[in-house]
C-alpha cells in the first residue's frame, strides 16, 4: 500500500498538499475533471487546518475494494473540533467570513466523506473518489 | 596550540585530503561525486581544507569573507546543507586519526586538541548553516519580487477595456495585491468593463472565488464591471460542485468570447472588412 502525507502548518503547504494529490491521482489514472475534483478538496481540506487549528496533516492513499480502485484524502488535525458538524456542513455556514463552501462541496466533489470529530481534541476527515 | 594544528594541517593537507575524499565517497545516497566533475571536487575540498586553515590562522574579517564566498559557492553547486555539515565532521575524523597516528597526541595536549577541536567546529558549523540560509532567505525574497512581478497586472486592451491574466496560485497576499492591482488600474485607465481571465490558475477552490467575487464587487463601486474569462471545463465543474454563485458575473470560457462580449458591452463590435 502507497501512502504519503504533508504536515499542513503554513499557506504554503496547501500548495504541497494540492501538488500531491494531482501527482497521486494522476499515478491512479483519474482524468483532468476528477484531478481537479480530487486537487480542490485538498485545497479546502487543507487550508481548513491552516485556518482553523494550529497544525495538522493531509495524507493521500490508494485505496482498492473489489475491482475498484480509488484515492482516498485523510485530513486530521489536533484542533478545536467542530461542535456542530451539520450546521459546518451546510452550504453557507462559515466562522471565519468565508463562503462557508467549503465542506459541503468537498461532500459534493468526493464519492465517499466521514467526519469523526471531539471538541477539543480534534477532527479527522477522510473523503474518497472511486475511478469510473 | 592553534598555530600548531593548522600548521599540521597545512603539511599534511593532500594526505588529509585525500583520505577525506576517500571517507566522503563511501557516504552513501550521494550521487554529488557522480554528478561533479573530478577537478571540482578537487578543487573545492582543497578550498574547504584551507578555509580550516584559514579559521585557525587568520583574522575574524579574512576567514568571514573566505567562508561566506565558499558557502555561496557550494550552495550554488547544489550541495546538500546535510552533507556539508557530514563532511566536517568527516574532516574531524580523519584529521583527529591521522595526527594520533603520527603521535601528534598524547594524553598531555588531548584535551587541549579536543577543546580546540570544538571551539573550531562549532562556530564554523554555525557559520556554515547561516551562510546556507541566507542564501536560502536571498533566494525566497528573489522569488517572491519574481512572482510579484509576474502577479497581476492590469493591462489596457481597447479604450474602456482592459485585462488581468492571472497565472499560478493565489495566496493571501497575491489576491491582495489583485484587488488593489485591479482598482488602481481600472481608475487609471478609466476602463468599463475588466475581463479577469483565470486560464493559469491551477486551483480554483472557495477562498480563490471569494476573492474573485470581493474583486468584482469592489469593481463595481468604481464604476465598472468585471468579467471572468477563461473558465476551464473542469473549473467549471468545480465551481458548481463547491456550490459558488456566479450568477452576477458574466463568465466567457475563452478571452475571445469575452473581448466580443464586452465590445458589446461597450456599443462596439470588431468586424470584418472587405478587401479593396
Ligand atoms: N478542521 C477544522 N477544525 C475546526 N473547525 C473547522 C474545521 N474545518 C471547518 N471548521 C469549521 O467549519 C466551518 C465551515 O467550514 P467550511 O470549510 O465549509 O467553510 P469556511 O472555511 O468557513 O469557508 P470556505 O471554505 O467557503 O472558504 C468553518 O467556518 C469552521 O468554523
Ligand atoms: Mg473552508
Amino acid at each position: 500500500m502507497n501512502i504519503d502525507s504533508v504536515d499542513i502548518v503554513t499557506e504554503w503547504d496547501i500548495v504541497a498538499a494540492r501538488q500531491l494529490g494531482r501527482n497521486e491521482a494522476k499515478k491512479v489514472g483519474f482524468g483532468t475533471v476528477d484531478q481537479a475534483r480530487i486537487t480542490t478538496a485538498i485545497s479546502e481540506l487543507a487550508r481548513n487546518i491552516y485556518l482553523y487549528t494550529g497544525k495538522g496533516n493531509i495524507a493521500i492513499k490508494e485505496v482498492t475494494e473489489g475491482n475498484l480502485k480509488g484515492l482516498l484524502v485523510i485530513a486530521s488535525d489536533e484542533g478545536p473540533g467542530i461542535a456542530d458538524v451539520r450546521r459546518a456542513l451546510e452550504d453557507g455556514f462559515t466562522t471565519s467570513g468565508g463562503l462557508g463552501a467549503g465542506l459541503p462541496g468537498v461532500k459534493r466533489l468526493m464519492d465517499d466523506f466521514k467526519i469523526e470529530t471531539v471538541v477539543g481534541e480534534g477532527t479527522k476527515i477522510s473523503a474518497t473518489k472511486w475511478l469510473r | 596550540m592553534n598555530k600548531q594544528i593548522a600548521g599540521y594541517i597545512n603539511e599534511h593537507l593532500d594526505e588529509i585530503l585525500e583520505r577525506w575524499t576517500i571517507k566522503m565517497e563511501d557516504e552513501k545516497d550521494d550521487r554529488f561525486f557522480q554528478i561533479m566533475s573530478e577537478k571540482v571536487i578537487d578543487n573545492t575540498v582543497r578550498e574547504f581544507g584551507e578555509l580550516v586553515v584559514f579559521s585557525l590562522t587568520e583574522s575574524e574579517e579574512v576567514y568571514r569573507v573566505k567562508l561566506n564566498d565558499f558557502s555561496v559557492k557550494i550552495v550554488r553547486y547544489g550541495w546538500s546543507v546535510t552533507f556539508v555539515l557530514k563532511a566536517l565532521t568527516n574532516f574531524t575524523h580523519v584529521l583527529y586519526d591521522k595526527m594520533n597516528e603520527d603521535g601528534y597526541l598524547n594524553e598531555q595536549n588531548i584535551i587541549s586538541y579536543t577543546e580546540i577541536m570544538t571551539n573550531w567546529i562549532t562556530p564554523l558549523t554555525h557559520s556554515i548553516v547561516e551562510a546556507y540560509s541566507n542564501v536560502w532567505d536571498r533566494t525566497v525574497h528573489l522569488q517572491k519580487m519574481a512572482l510579484q512581478e509576474l502577479s497581476a497586472s492590469l493591462i489596457p486592451m481597447f479604450d474602456k477595456i482592459s485585462v488581468m491574466p492571472l497565472v499560478g496560485t493565489i495566496d493571501t497576499e497575491r489576491a491582495k495585491l489583485i484587488m488593489e492591482n485591479l482598482l488602481h488600474g481600472v481608475v487609471k485607465h478609466r476602463a468599463e468593463v475588466v475581463l479577469l481571465d483565470i486560464t493559469g490558475v491551477p486551483v480554483v477552490d472557495t477562498m480563490v472565488a471569494h476573492h474573485i467575487i470581493q474583486a468584482a464587487d469592489a469593481v463595481r463601486l468604481v464604476g465598472a464591471k468585471c468579467m471572468l474569462v477563461g473558465i476551464r471545463p473542469e473549473i467549471a465543474q468545480t465551481i458548481v460542485a463547491l456550490g459558488i454563485n456566479l450568477n452576477d458575473f458574466t463568465t466567457t470560457s475563452t478571452m475571445q468570447r469575452g473581448v466580443e462580449k464586452a465590445l458589446a458591452l461597450t456599443n462596439r463590435a470588431i468586424v470584418e472588412v472587405k478587401d479593396k
